[in-house]
């Protein structure tokens, strides 16, 4: 992947990394996976699978959550082999608030940042200002009201924050189901209401009308933290993901080539149980995983960042 | 020009991954039916396809893994309307050096995938599009191919104001660099439901 910028074009009247540009980055994402990988060989193994982008990381989730430490933004010359290895989009993770971090991401030329909860916070009080920068962010949230405080600061995509690293999808739901919850609570109220319906969500009250009016956030909204497998998969998607992020889940299974693939394939079939059996059959064990329920507040990382 | 009757003309847009949905709506917004197409069935029972954007290594893959590449082959070379955006137009191209794996072809032309760089050198601009009435079409390039080489019979549609080839027509086949379905500007729909129900006619006219 090149980062050099193409002499030839006419740079004067072209408009570049404009909202509508960087919106529509992640609409070419849907109906996709976005794999989390750490090496080149993995980033290849991904792509070969089917997967629409990988998200380069020096340790996945579950190994974050095994081993501990501060988690940062990975290597700069680990980000840059999986570049050199594939064509499909890459992401990378900075700190939540470490803007300096995302700066040097946008100056690799970065397909992605995800400002994550997965690291550990850099600033607990404030996000990164994301509008500057020319690389489009996702961030992850928790419910609507995250949601557009994140898009308020100039995310161009959504993820639900799930439970990374522990394989147990029952975050991912309900943050999924309270997401839309909230959509379909702003959408049947009056227009009198939204102004208070802005004041409990903590959110700005223009991109609450625009929920009202869309019915839908008005960026591309992914499932994360807790795919294990494909019917996981396939959940998330009739819950009313536009895609999945998987991490620990497919390279922590027994087979990840085929457990990637199996997970693509539930995701593009999401709606056909027949598709669903072949994509789930033969495939050995998912990974082991770690039930959320009796999880302490320092144990969940999807609190990180509100 | 030809009026799109709902009733009789089914337009699939392919699912496999990509905005899909987004086609679907502007289909439904210029007075088409629309499904969306994953399987043979599916892809067997349109009268015209729309490839979408998305990432072209995934979709193509994906038509291989589910069995839909031959069948797409077949069909375009009996003059099935296929048009494809950004991803599509690099599936529909005959030669696309720098994709691992084949393209679906049709069109003789050769296309470069993310042309203008990574997708940080993504951008909007107003085109000129061949017979197209109502002015300037507002296009948005996203991590963008671009038409490097065209065989003699290819129809250019439009082109950057360098002379850089975005847009193609060459019988039943479109091919466009760039993203109508992520704009309000349904007339390029409008123009491939006139593609499809053309050759509709002229495919019930041989029977």
């Amino acid at each position: 992947m090149t980062t050099d910028k193409n002499s030839n074009s006419n740079e004067g009247e072209h408009l570049t990394a404009t909202m509508s540009v960087k919106v529509g980055l992640a609409q070419m994402l849907k109906g996709g996976v976005i794999m989390d990988v750490t090496t080149a060989e993995e980033a290849k193994v991904a792509e070969e699978a089917g997967a629409v982008s990988v998200m380069a990381l020096e340790r996945v989730p579950a190994d974050i959550r095994a081993q501990g430490g501060v988690a940062r933004m990975s290597s700069i010359d680990m980000i840059r082999e999986i570049q050199d290895a594939v064509t499909i989009p890459v992401m990378a993770k900075a700190r939540i608030g470490h803007f300096v971090e995302a700066q040097i991401l946008d100056a690799m030329g970065i397909d992605y940042i995800d400002e994550s909860e997965v690291l550990t916070p850099a600033d607990d009080q404030n996000h990164i200002e994301k509008t500057s920068f020319r690389a489009p962010f996702v961030c992850g949230c928790r419910n609507l009201g995250e949601a557009l405080r994140r898009i308020a600061e100039g995310a161009s995509m959504i993820r639900t924050k799930g439970e990374a690293g522990t394989g147990d999808i029952v975050e991912a739901v309900r943050h999924m189901r309270e997401l839309w919850g909230g959509i379909r609570m702003i959408s049947n109220m009056t227009e009198e209401e939204l102004p208070s319906a802005a004041k409990n969500l903590q959110a700005p009250l223009g991109l609450v009308r625009e929920v009202k009016k869309l019915q839908r956030l008005p960026v591309v909204n992914f499932s994360a933290g807790g795919v294990a497998t494909p019917a996981d998969a396939a959940l998330m998607m009739q819950l009313g993901a536009d895609g999945v992020f998987v991490g620990s889940g497919i390279f922590k299974s027994d087979d990840p080539e085929r457990t990637a693939a199996a997970i693509v394939k539930a995701v593009t079939h999401y709606q056909d149980p027949v598709s669903l059996v072949e994509a789930s059959e033969g495939l050995g064990e998912p990974m082991r995983g770690v039930a959320t329920a009796n999880f302490s507040e320092d144990q969940q990382l999807s609190v990180r960042g509100n | 020009m030809v009026e799109a009757h709902s009733n009789d003309l089914l337009i699939g847009v392919l699912a496999l991954q990509g905005d899909f949905k987004e086609h679907i709506n502007m289909l439904v917004d210029s007075g088409a039916d629309a499904i969306e197409v994953r399987t043979y069935n599916e892809l067997e029972s349109v009268d015209g396809l729309i490839i979408p954007g998305g990432e072209s290594t995934t979709i193509a893959r994906l038509l291989i893994a589910y069995d839909l590449m031959d069948l797409l082959r077949f069909k375009i070379n009996l003059s099935f309307p296929v048009w494809g955006t950004c991803a599509g137009a690099i599936l529909l191209a005959d030669s696309a050096p720098d994709l691992d794996r084949p393209t679906i072809g049709g069109i003789p032309m050769t296309i470069k995938r993310n042309a203008f760089g990574t997708q940080v050198d993504s951008f909007e601009t107003d085109l000129q599009f061949l017979d197209l009435e109502g002015g300037d079409y507002h296009a948005v390039f996203i991590r963008a191919p671009l038409i490097t080489d065209i065989a003699a019979d290819v129809e250019v549609a439009a082109c950057l104001s360098n002379g850089e080839i975005v847009a193609v027509i060459n019988k039943n086949l479109m091919a466009t660099c760039f993203h109508p379905e992520i704009t309000e500007d349904t007339r390029l729909h409008r123009k491939f439901i006139e593609l499809v129900t053309n050759y509709k006619i002229k495919k019930s006219s041989k029977v």
